[in-house]
């Protein structure tokens, strides 16, 4: 007598995240969602101080094309202390460009904890939920929660005419647009990491560029693409 | 014959020198301290989070809204369940002492009462305080409150 074969385990979904340090919290964000990795130190020139924004956590515009990114400094959003932000995430799909410490690691989360309803307040915009990682809690960013509506208005509003960011409200990732600041015009590429869309085309990558940052290979038998994964 | 015919089960909790109670079928487990994990939030009564079970519980000190004073020792925390219009969630209470469970009648809380008194039992000679841990513990006013769907939807177990 033949026992029935065990059922056939499914694929465990995962998805790649950057862990990164702000004011020396740790926090994570999808790998999907950033766009490029920078040193804060190619980015001096290519920035503009905003006179009366209003908003202490955006004190620069980052011009990108035809498109305006706002610099939001990550320990003022969160109220953490101030620090020597050493990065800048530009994140897709949005207009911000957040300023960090530096990042931890990058790794693979395989399970997205809603955010408890106990917490009722602006982090419910923060955040998309909460992961554990080797048996650390850590909060997972929302991209767009870094800049509400209300505070893309205000910013805009503060900048002159000509300055204004076009309407829409999301940056397209359009590969065809004009080589800008971050793509070119004499920066230290090796300080650049440009992340695909595509998550899975990571694996298999050559290490980083970054200096000082190691990230371990991940294994991409059982990634998914995290886009497709509500945020 | 049941001797409890006429009562409810309630569990005793103390804070510092005060007890009060919590319907026995709100509770969970009790659990001895373990790491909090915090992170920035504005939601000023949650401290920070613990990992039971596989779950991320958020902790919620109510002895200042309850003793008038935050609790500078904790020896347990008490996990209950927490009611939501769309579900219920675990919430960690720290607390300075053992818990017993009792069984006792329940007199319903008057309107004079504080919101979070969901009534008052006799035990021992004392008059204790039945807690209301949905007006106790934050959580969003229903009128914010994601359509059952939404909530699902909020679940993201990636696995």
């Amino acid at each position: 007598m033949r026992l029935p074969a065990p059922p056939k385990s499914q694929p465990v979904r995962t998805e790649q995240i950057i862990l990164f340090r702000v004011s020396e919290q740790l926090f994570a964000i999808s790998s999907a969602s950033v766009k490029e990795v920078r040193s804060v130190d190619t980015l001096a020139s290519a920035t503009k101080e905003i006179a009366q924004a209003g908003l202490r956590k955006v004190r620069h515009i980052l011009q990108r094309g035809e498109h305006s990114l706002y610099v939001v400094n990550g320990a003022v959003h969160f109220g953490l202390p101030p620090f020597a932000p050493a990065l800048v995430f530009v994140l897709r799909r949005t207009r911000t460009a957040l300023l960090v410490d530096g990042i931890e690691k990058m790794t693979t989360m395989s399970r997205l904890q809603a955010l408890p309803q106990a917490f009722c307040n602006d982090e419910r915009d923060w955040y998309r939920g909460i992961t554990a990682i080797d048996q650390t809690v850590i909060p997972v960013v929302k991209p767009e929660g870094f800049l509400t509506p209300d505070e893309l208005f205000l910013l805009d509003s503060s900048l002159q005419p000509k300055a204004v960011a076009t309407p829409d409200s999301a940056v397209s990732d359009s590969a065809g647009a004009p080589p800008s600041v971050f793509e070119g015009g004499g920066l230290d590429s090796t300080l650049t990491t440009n992340f695909p869309s595509d998550p899975a085309s990571l694996t298999g990558a050559a290490p980083f560029g970054f200096k000082g940052a190691d990230f371990p290979s991940t294994d991409s038998t059982d990634t998914t693409n995290p886009s497709s994964h509500p945020q | 014959m049941n001797p409890h015919t006429d009562s409810e089960s309630f569990v005793l909790l103390r804070l510092a020198e005060r007890r009060f109670a919590v319907a026995a079928g709100d509770i969970a487990e009790l659990v001895a301290p373990s790491r909090i994990f915090c992170f920035p939030h504005h939601t000023k009564e949650i401290e920070g989070v613990l990992l039971r079970r596989g779950r991320i519980v958020p902790v919620c000190d109510v002895a200042a809204r309850l003793i008038g004073k935050n609790l500078l020792s904790r020896r347990f925390y008490l996990i209950a369940q927490r009611r939501y219009t769309n579900g219920t969630e675990w919430i960690a209470l720290p607390v300075t002492g053992d818990c017993e469970l009792i069984f006792a009648e329940m007199i319903p809380a008057s309107e004079a009462d504080l919101p979070h008194v969901l009534g008052w039992l006799s035990h021992d000679g004392d008059v204790i305080e039945v807690l209301n841990l949905n007006a106790l513990t934050p959580g969003p006013s229903p009128a914010i409150l994601p359509a059952p769907a939404q909530a699902l939807h909020a679940q993201e177990a990636l696995s």
